[in-house]
């Protein structure tokens, strides 16, 4: 009987439509908001006791180098904001419509996937927060996903290297364009994905950079991913198959940024 | 057990689903994370009714689905099937024995997660799978198994503080029996 109950509600859940079913998922999960609220306190107060115990000499120190990097960086916003008055000028000339500006909002990552076959995370900012689905997730060193289902108040982030994250990517230095996928070689060394659809003649070489391509809709153009490790011929030497190591390592990240494009 | 049991059972789940998704470490260091729930389930099966077997598989894998990119539901079956199994058969397991508990947690650890990876299959999910799936199946199993006699040790002391105290022993001796009769 029990065994009856169970299985019919598995069912009824199984048979749940996307919106309903992730609904569901936010709500249960939900449950586990005052739980990730405490361990969050938690690392804060550790994070404040370790700043307490910083040396004097060590916090002069870091402030001297925050300042250079800072002085290097006013600089470079200088040149960008010029590049930028430049390529609205030439876009007005040539007529072409406006790109739009990233505008990013800063996420805690508060829990990871604890299945093995997924790679997701879990981030405190959800839609009252302005995320939407499909929305790109990034870090300074480069892409990290898109945003999956979206609770209330906490996200899933569709890592890349996840069988439900593909991504149109194109290699700096040849242009080539491709999608990335999940890899088998990535069950076990998370930041290996597959770079597949590429063409025959390949002019790839180890270390290249590959970018996101623009094209999809989903992750605008330019997006640093990762590098080329190797690359192999596929489908009787017809297609070209490459392995990407990314450049953000998901196993660390402790705050991404979701672009609010 | 009583209801406080069945709170016991079931904030033993909450917990150990939020460790799962909280610390990352194990995935780090063997390359899988553990998965708590299974042991769970076996100490249940061995030692609750089967409502309170139910109970945890429904709640344990709601929970975990939630936090994983699994579809909603689909761990609640393989976790009730192995404790099912283990609640009628539990007469015939040495279930008191620390090894035998090893045994028993390592195979419904590796059995759970092999009858969820053939349930996403069979519900056309494309999981990443590949030769390190093995490796990960099987730091699972054990992980499984060496967290079994914990969870008796544990939750058999939990429970020991919240019901009453078994019976101190007769006070019958062999040394002190009068034997009637011819010597």
């Amino acid at each position: 009987m029990a065994f009856g109950a169970v299985t019919v509600l598995v069912l009824v859940l199984l048979g749940l439509r996307e919106p309903a079913a992730a609904g569901a998922k936010s709500a249960i999960g939900s449950l586990f908001l005052p739980l990730f609220g405490v361990v969050g306190s938690g690392q804060e107060l550790v994070g404040r006791a370790g700043n307490a115990l910083t040396s004097r000499a060590r916090l002069v120190q870091e402030i001297a180098e925050l300042r250079r990097a800072n002085d290097q960086l006013r600089l470079q916003a200088v040149q960008a904001a010029e590049a930028s008055r430049e390529n609205e000028r030439l876009r007005a000339l040539l007529g072409w419509s406006k790109s739009g500006a990233w505008a990013g909002k800063a996420a805690k990552v508060i829990g990871r996937d604890p299945s093995a076959w997924w790679r997701t995370l879990r981030i405190d900012l959800g839609e009252r927060d302005g995320v939407r689905p499909n929305q790109p997730v990034v870090t300074p060193e480069g892409l990290v996903g898109r945003v999956g289902a979206v609770g209330r108040t906490t996200s899933e982030v569709v890592l890349v290297g996840d069988p439900k994250c593909r991504v149109s990517v194109c290699v700096r230095e040849t242009g080539e364009v491709g999608v990335l996928s999940a890899s088998s070689s990535g069950v076990l060394d998370h930041r290996l994905v597959d770079l597949t659809h590429l063409p025959r003649n390949t002019g790839l070489r180890p270390g290249q950079m590959v970018l996101t391509g623009g094209v999809g809709g989903v992750f605008p153009a330019g997006l640093p991913v990762g590098t080329i490790v190797d690359h192999r011929s596929v489908g009787y030497g017809l297609y070209t198959e490459a392995r990407v190591r990314l450049l953000v390592d998901t196993a660390k990240i402790q705050e991404v940024m979701v672009l609010l494009l | 057990m009583n209801w406080l049991g069945t709170i016991l059972l079931l904030g033993t789940a909450f917990c150990g689903v939020f460790a799962e998704a909280v610390f990352d470490s194990p995935r780090r260091w063997l390359g899988a994370q553990i998965n708590y729930l299974p042991p769970l389930m076996v100490y249940a099966a061995l030692t609750a009714s089967v409502w309170q077997v139910a109970a945890i598989a429904v709640c344990g894998g709601l929970w975990v689905d939630s936090l994983s990119g699994n579809p909603l539901g689909v761990s609640v079956l393989p976790l009730l099937g192995a404790g099912l199994v283990l609640h009628r058969r539990r007469e015939l397991l040495l279930r008191h024995l620390p090894y035998a508990q090893f045994v028993i947690g390592t195979l419904a650890t590796g059995g759970v997660t092999l009858l969820t990876l053939v349930l996403l299959l069979t519900l056309g999910e494309r999981p990443l799978l590949g030769w390190g799936t093995l490796w990960q199946g099987a730091m699972i199993a054990v992980a499984g198994g060496l967290l079994t006699p914990f969870m008796f040790w544990m939750l058999g002391a939990l429970t020991g503080l919240f019901s009453y105290q078994s019976a101190a022993g007769v006070s019958f001796r062999l040394d002190r029996e009068i034997k009637r009769g011819r010597y």
